[in-house]
């Protein structure tokens, strides 16, 4: 918001500003994408009581800035039966699904891409988006194993959107709202004030809700997982079974694309659901910079507690990936239609009942 | 039939699975604490136990003698045939020594029959094991890099004594 103001009176013109604006995300999220890999392979590494990659830099921090030179060096093969047209453009509609997402995630209380007031709303279309690119990605290639990733991939995104989606509305019948930002503002001043602990509502009725955010909050973490094709639910690129799935014939830098769009889809469901239950960019406790009078810390501050959660959240996914063994297809439809709607289904109606109250 | 007995006796709270996810969570996390069992290989080198089968050598005596007689058992036993020994008169009556000894490490499969058929104790397999080579030629090694003083051999020695 701050930074919108800013670049709009620096360039005099607002479509300038919102142009320049939808960069910031990236200055953030390419970083962020190599830190998360060096973490993945070291978290890896230190659960398996390995030592993970060490020789580039201390600790190998810059192991994932040499990868990034191999694979740009790398040829750029495009089978022979692939579709020439949709296998160049399946990489970049991933990665802008995953990057969409970010236009309505809120870092702190001076930025935020799009204020919009459906935020919710626009992260649950903008992820569909996802699905194309990888359904795209996976026909394109014209390889048994990438359709069959891909279709897999399909089934599984569309049936866990339905569980999150739910948890999404019983939260929004509690705040009254679909913007992010506006919810994130709301969860502020303490921990207590978070959506998990039943938002700002009268303190009967939180201690009603209580429960049954935990649950909607296990639920959406759950599908969320499922969402982004990680560990336990893999099975799109089950390495074991399909080579790589969806992306077994990209190489070189589309592959990158592939594999920044997973880290940045990674992160961007961590930030939705800290946003939605944790409170967003909001401090568990005071902020430092109100206390000592420097009102522009407080932001810096934010941005710090948005990252710390993201960053938190990312980790747990790895932890998950390297302790759980990978669902059966018809295990992973059972969970989401089976349990997963259901529960959230009665947790949208309890929480309804208990909001009326 | 006991996986059976096993579906039954699971309570409400193990078919809920996350109780048990966050078990398996502390084990992993538990797990990133302990010490790594990597051996970072270029630097640290990992020394075999003697009864490890490393590239086979020629025992060579204190006193600057080869064992090997000559014999061709070696030879005669590798299931491989990498083992080519030319035998030659020696200055002392009925013996001999190997003229040309020479084993092809590509075709070697480490299998140890030379170093139990051996009736001298010639033979003997060594703890070596980084065997690269740039070409062909260089993967036949001859009797001057096969000859091994007795020495460095100790370790070996000993095991086949016991346990041969």
């Amino acid at each position: 918001m701050i930074i919108y103001d800013f670049l709009s009176e620096l360039f005099g013109s607002p479509v300038l500003a919102a142009f320049i604006q939808s960069f910031i995300p990236l200055i953030f999220l390419i970083p962020f994408a190599l830190f998360a890999v060096w973490l993945e392979r070291k978290v890896s590494a230190f659960m398996q009581d390995r030592i993970g990659p060490n020789r580039v830099g201390a600790h190998g921090w810059l192991q994932t800035v040499a990868d990034i030179l191999k694979l740009i060096q790398k040829e750029d093969i495009v089978a022979t039966n692939a579709n020439k047209p949709l296998f160049n453009i399946a990489p970049v509609l991933v990665f802008a699904g995953s990057y969409l997402a970010f236009a309505a995630i809120p870092f702190s209380s001076a930025f935020i891409g799009s204020g919009i007031d459906l935020g919710l709303l626009f992260i649950v279309a903008a992820s569909g988006f996802v699905v194309a690119g990888i359904l795209m990605g996976g026909w394109a290639s014209n390889n048994k194993y990438s359709l069959l990733g891909a279709v897999r991939s399909a089934a599984q995104v569309v049936s866990y959107e339905i569980p999150t989606v739910l948890v999404i509305l019983s939260v929004v019948m509690l705040t009254g709202s679909l913007s992010l930002y506006e919810l994130s503002e709301m969860q502020t001043s303490s921990f207590y004030n978070w959506v998990i602990f039943g938002g700002t509502a009268p303190t009967l009725q939180k201690i009603l809700l209580i429960p049954f955010m935990f649950i909607g909050f296990i639920i959406i973490y759950i599908s969320s997982l499922a969402e982004v094709n990680r560990t336990p639910f893999d099975i799109p690129e089950a390495e074991s079974e399909l080579v790589a799935g969806f992306h077994t014939e990209y190489s070189g830098m589309k592959f990158a694309m592939f594999f920044l769009a997973e880290y940045a889809n990674m992160f961007a469901v961590s930030a939705i659901v800290s946003a939605i239950f944790l409170g967003g960019y909001q401090s568990p406790f005071g902020y430092l910079g109100n206390t000592i009078g420097w009102e522009w810390l407080v932001p810096i501050e934010q941005f710090f507690w948005f990252a710390a959660k993201g960053i938190f959240f990312v980790f747990v996914q790895m932890w998950l990936r390297w302790t759980l063994p990978r669902l059966r297809v018809d295990q992973l439809m059972a969970l989401c239609w089976k349990y997963l709607i259901p529960i959230a289904f009665v947790n949208l109606l309890i929480i309804g009942i208990i909001v009326i109250l | 039939m006991i996986q059976k007995k096993r579906l039954k006796d699971l309570t409400l709270l193990e078919k809920l699975y996350i109780p048990e996810i966050v078990k398996g969570m502390s084990l992993t996390f538990q797990n990133m604490f302990r010490p790594a069992f990597t051996m970072e290989y270029p630097e640290v080198k990992f020394v075999p136990p003697a009864s490890y089968r490393g590239r086979p050598v020629l025992a060579l005596e204190e006193n600057g003698e080869e064992r090997c007689v000559a014999c061709g058992l070696c030879a005669r036993i590798c299931p491989a045939l990498a083992i080519e020994v030319q035998a030659a008169e020696t200055d002392r009556e009925k013996e001999r020594y190997p003229e040309k000894f020479e084993i092809n490490m590509l075709r070697c499969i480490f299998c140890g029959f030379c170093e139990d058929v051996c009736p001298e104790e010639a033979i003997l397999m060594s703890k070596d094991y980084e065997l690269a080579f740039s070409n062909r030629e260089d993967a036949i090694f001859g009797k001057d890099k096969l000859l091994t003083p007795v020495s460095k051999l100790k370790d070996r020695i000993e095991f086949l004594r016991l346990y041969k």
